[in-house]
């Protein structure tokens, strides 16, 4: 872990990539094209894939750019394409009154959530020494994740191939050409 | 013999029914790949399904009678989850018989359609059996999407793909609030395990802690958002609306006797203890739920739409079982669900029945004098609205269901719950006026002039309504055997809890 | 720093529920649970960082149900782009009581 000798830079990037991320996130959901807002959505998660590298989570950050980043995101604006939706639609897409009375509901919300949030304390009997996480003595930072994934977890992993065989052939099944009878 | 989950061939042969299925269904899916889509080919991939449904049956009710038990572990062994499996597969079975037919009529040449049944069942599966959230998740994963495909099968109509969208959209959405929960629980007791969960919350005295509370809310939202509970409903209607009718009684029956289930055992066996937090937002849940889906019920025409907000409704009277959070409890909800289940199937088989191509005559006037053209139709479906609405004598295991509810309600330490078991009586009474009125507009009114007879019913969906209406009944005269049942197949809570709950 | 991950993960997942609520554009609303996920997975890493490998385990998983989703989803979104040529919520609404 990086802040035990460099505090200071550590909590400025920790700090800027959290800003990135909440500023990308904004843009996004006041972005009305379709594409600029996948485009701002990549940024946040950009963003969280430093955040994660920097908590010790590196594979994960890779992961986060690989997978989200790199091939679900591809997906929509695959789809936005495909679809020719790319320009602003003419009629606003943001909801009236209604739905920014929500929104400010939910902004209190929120400010009670990160109340309870941060201030409740954790129970530190339940915290693993840091030297058991991640930091695998043979396998390394991958190894660490590996290890519960295919032992404790064996079970959820083998469902996800269930998972994952669903939705391949029930998007192949509404993707597919109408039968022409 | 107890299982030793920690050992992978243990754990697999702790899944037996629920790996049974899974295999089942793949070598299906292949099969109906082999041919293109044909009506012939529809029908012979759901008489299939329907083989492996009622072997996985056999296999679930053999596992059931051998007693296994097992040690802690990512899922339990015990009969609360064969129970939900027999009644998870009581459902899909009901959906196959009837979507064969139905897709042949409407053109839904897909053999896929009822693998994927067999999918989200096996999924449902999963979750009943879940004592993790991680396996939660994923078991709820499967069969959602599942079903978001099936809501949309109908790839002519575009009800069908608007109300597979809703369902979509909020069943995302909802997986958002939920996984949200999920990791406020894993932050503040370190475990995703249920019985980890429940014992560290004793160990560490946790139950005050503010991110624990919040993540419990947080799941309670996400799980009303699966069952459709008032204010987290509005997908429902129209969902239940657009979808092909057979999936709408899988939806209304199977999806939210799965999201009841896992619900059900995570609240006992891991917040047993917080029932300070959660008993008043599920009471105001319950009671919202029952006087909002009952008024709006009152007002509507299709007979689709109204069984929706019915079901609605029925989420609310659940509810009400669960917030008893005793042994009692949770065998009036089983015994619910299974009356439910029978209820639903028979309505839905009327329904199947009385619309033609297009899901047209889904109008409470197209039941007008039915009693004259088809006295079967109209006697099955007087049964099954009875039964729903919980009449004494003729309601058969509906009115048994309402009884043994409120009773659980009553024999609560919780005093809060008087008032909700006023609340659910006076529910039952407003809900007859939309569910006598269809059996008043069966039997009472004539057929109006020029109204089509409706085409002749197939055989399967004829044996779908009279199995349902046969069972209702039967329940309904020996309803102790099957509270019997249901009261031997609870999931347990953990003896640190009962113990420490104890003043 | 686990206070302040978390307060972002709680700010990321309000952002994602506004979109979701104030949008119509289907493909936007669908981005929005995407980024409701992703504040959840900034939460489980953090929490990973205290209890072990578990939360990142659980992020593996949630990435591997976004993967599915989004095949779902889209493939839902394109099928009614093909009745009602628009993914605008407010224009789809033959289904009303």
């Amino acid at each position: 872990m990086g802040n035990e000798f460099l505090p200071l830079l550590y909590s400025f990037h920790f700090y800027l990539f959290g800003l990135i991320s909440i500023a990308a996130a904004i843009a996004f959901v006041t972005r009305k094209s379709p594409v600029a807002a996948a485009m701002w959505l990549v940024v946040t998660m950009f963003a969280l894939a430093a955040l994660y590298v920097m908590m010790d989570a590196q594979f994960i950050g890779v992961m986060q750019v690989l997978v989200y980043a790199g091939a679900i995101m591809v997906v929509f604006l695959f789809v936005v394409m495909l679809l020719n939706l790319g320009h602003p639609s003419e009629l606003s897409d943001i909801r009236g009154k209604w739905g920014r009375i929500i929104a400010g509901f939910l902004g209190l919300a929120l400010l009670a959530e990160i109340m309870t949030l941060t201030r409740s304390p954790l129970e530190l009997k339940l915290v693993v020494p840091a030297i058991a996480v991640s930091v695998n003595s043979t396998g390394g930072i991958i190894g660490g994740v590996a290890g519960p994934l295919f032992r404790e977890y064996l079970l959820a992993f083998e469902l996800t191939s269930i998972l994952l065989l669903v939705a391949i052939a029930g998007a192949v099944v509404l993707g597919r050409k109408r039968s022409a009878n | 013999m107890n299982f030793d989950l920690s050992v992978p061939t243990q754990l697999m042969q702790a899944l037996t029914p629920d790996v049974f299925l899974m295999v089942g269904a793949m070598a299906l899916m292949l099969v109906s790949a082999l041919r293109p889509d044909s009506d012939e080919h529809q029908r012979l991939v759901g008489y299939c399904s329907i083989g492996v449904l009622l072997a996985t049956l056999g296999i679930v009710i053999w596992f059931g009678s051998r007693g296994f038990t097992s040690g802690p572990g990512v899922i339990a062994v015990d009969g609360y989850r064969l129970a939900a499996d027999m009644l998870f597969i009581l459902a899909a079975l009901g959906a196959i018989a009837l979507g064969i037919e139905y897709n042949g009529r409407e053109g839904i040449w897909n053999a896929e359609s009822h693998v994927l049944v067999l999918f989200a069942t096996s999924g449902m599966m999963i979750m009943a059996a879940a004592r993790d959230l991680m396996i939660v998740f994923i078991g709820i994963e499967i069969m959602s999407i599942a079903v978001y495909v099936l809501a949309g099968m109908n790839r002519r109509s575009p009800r069908s793909a608007e109300g597979a969208l809703k369902y979509f959209l909020l069943g995302a959405f909802s997986t958002g609030f939920l996984l949200y929960g999920i990791a406020l629980v894993y932050g503040s007791t370190g475990s995703t395990n249920f019985t980890t969960i429940g014992h560290n919350i004793v160990q560490y005295k946790l139950a005050h802690q503010g991110m624990l509370l919040m993540g419990v809310g947080l799941l309670l939202v996400g799980f009303a958002f699966k069952v459709a509970a008032v204010p987290f409903h509005m997908w429902a209607p129209d969902v239940y609306e657009g979808a092909p009718t057979p999936i709408t009684a899988y939806m209304a029956a199977a999806v939210k006797a799965a999201a009841f289930a896992t619900f059900l055992r995570l609240w006992r066996e891991s917040f047993d203890l917080l029932d300070f937090a959660w008993l008043m937002p599920v009471w105001w849940i319950a009671a919202a739920t029952m006087i909002y889906g009952n008024l709006v019920a009152l007002a509507q025409r299709n007979v689709k739409r109204l069984l929706a907000y019915s079901s609605i409704v029925h989420s609310g009277y659940l509810l009400v079982a669960i917030a008893a959070g005793t042994n009692s409890g949770s065998a009036a909800f089983l015994f619910y669900l299974l009356a439910y289940t029978l209820a639903t199937f028979g309505a839905f088989a009327v329904v199947c029945a009385m619309s033609r191509p297009g899901d047209r005559d889904l109008e409470i006037t197209d039941y007008e004098g039915l009693w004259r053209v088809r006295p079967g139709l109209a006697i099955g479906m007087a049964i099954c609205m009875l039964a729903l609405l919980g009449f004494p004598v003729f309601g058969g295991a509906g009115f048994w269901a309402k009884v043994y509810v409120l009773a659980a309600a009553e024999a609560t330490p919780f005093r809060q719950l008087m008032p909700l078991t006023v609340l659910l009586v006076l529910a039952s009474v407003i809900s007859a006026g939309y569910y006598l009125q269809i059996v008043r507009v069966m039997f009472m009114k004539p057929r109006p002039e020029g109204a089509q007879v409706p085409a002749a019913t197939g055989a399967l969906t004829r044996l779908v309504l009279a199995i349902s209406v046969a069972l209702v009944i039967l329940v309904g005269l020996i309803p102790a055997r099957a509270v019997g049942w249901a009261r031997n197949n609870q999931p347990t809570a953990p003896v640190t809890l009962s113990t420490a709950k104890a003043p | 720093m686990l206070a302040e991950a978390l307060a972002l993960s709680g700010v990321l997942f309000v952002i994602g529920v506004i979109g979701v609520l104030t949008r119509r554009n289907a493909i936007i609303v669908f981005m929005s649970v995407e980024l409701m996920l992703n504040a959840v997975n900034l939460s489980f890493v953090a929490f990973s960082k205290l209890y072990g490998a578990t939360g990142q385990v659980f992020v593996i998983f949630v990435m591997t149900v976004a993967a599915a989703e989004a095949a779902v989803g889209l493939a839902i979104i394109i099928s009614i782009f093909r009745h009602q040529e628009t993914v605008n919520l407010k224009d789809i609404n033959l289904l009303r009581g």
